[in-house]
């Protein structure tokens, strides 16, 4: 699956490409912790616009880097899902932990003025 | 219950076979002129049980098959039937319960069955240890109008 990381201040920007399964998910995982790393960014957006499938494993790889980030007071924000993703997001209470926004400008925004 | 256009798939236990799992269940349902939703609800049903019988069914190097069926119940349901002759599972009712998981790691959710039966009509579960799983999902398409 295809990614492009973009950053700003803060904030890594996720934004995924096409079908997110448990096939793709393993190398989806590996990619945001190694640029998030790599960039020493704190907070970090999904931006799933572009998502044209996503099963279960999404769940995962969400709830996954939230763990992560949570204990080091970072923040995930989820951006611009379909109405089939977000219900299966909703399916595991993910929004009652992690923020929604109906674009990823929002999200940044929202993240960015959070830092100051 | 009359199972007519009775389509058997066999196909290498391997998560690379994830998203070709979804296209044959896409390809099989189109014929019946399925809603947009309709079909990403089976895509989606499809691909946590074949990732199952995958990840769970066949776990670590061992290797096998997974066994896909499908079938239209008249007037327009589908009967998707997706097997596996791995470990199987001990305890199904367990295995069904939201946020139930045997991963150990941290990037498993325990939400597949819980798609599975949101996204379907019924779903029933066959299992045995050490004989496999088998999976059925049936789907009732809104295309039928009887005016
Ligand atoms: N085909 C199978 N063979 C053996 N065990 C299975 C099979 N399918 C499911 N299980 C068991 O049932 C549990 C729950 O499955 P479910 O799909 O709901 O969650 P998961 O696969 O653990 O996580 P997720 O699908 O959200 O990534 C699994 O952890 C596994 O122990
Ligand atoms: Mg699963």
């Amino acid at each position: 699956m295809d990614m492009i990381f973009n950053i700003k201040g803060n904030v890594l920007i996720a934004e995924l490409f096409g079908e997110l399964d448990h096939h793709a998910a393993g190398q989806v995982r590996t990619d945001i912790d190694q640029a998030m790393e790599a960039y020493g960014t704190a907070n970090l957006v999904f931006d799933f616009s572009k998502i044209t499938f996503m099963d279960s494993s999404g769940i995962g790889v969400i709830l996954g880097r939230y763990r992560k980030l949570e204990p080091e007071g970072g923040k995930v924000a989820i951006a611009s899902c379909s109405l089939t993703v977000r219900n299966i997001l909703n399916m595991a209470g993910i929004f009652s932990i992690i923020d929604y926004f109906d674009t990823a400008e929002e999200a940044i925004a929202y993240l960015t003025g959070k830092e100051e | 219950m009359i199972m007519e256009k009775i389509l058997k798939i066999q196909m290498d236990a391997v998560l690379e076979n994830q998203g070709l799992a979804r296209a044959l269940a896409a390809a099989y349902v189109s014929e019946m002129d399925p809603t947009v939703d309709e079909l990403t609800e089976i895509k989606t049903a499809v691909s946590e049980a074949f990732s199952n019988a995958v990840i769970h069914g066949y776990p670590g190097d061992m290797q096998g098959s997974v066994y896909m069926e499908f079938a239209v119940v008249s007037p327009a349901n589908v009967m998707i039937k997706i097997t596996d002759h791995g470990v199987g599972i001990e305890d199904i009712a367990k295995a069904m319960e939201p946020l139930f998981t045997t991963d150990t790691g941290d990037e498993r959710s325990g939400m597949g069955f819980t798609v599975m039966e949101s996204f379907t009509d019924r779903i029933k579960v066959d299992s045995r240890p050490g004989e496999g799983t088998t999976v059925t999902m049936i789907k009732k398409l809104d295309t039928y109008y009887d005016f």
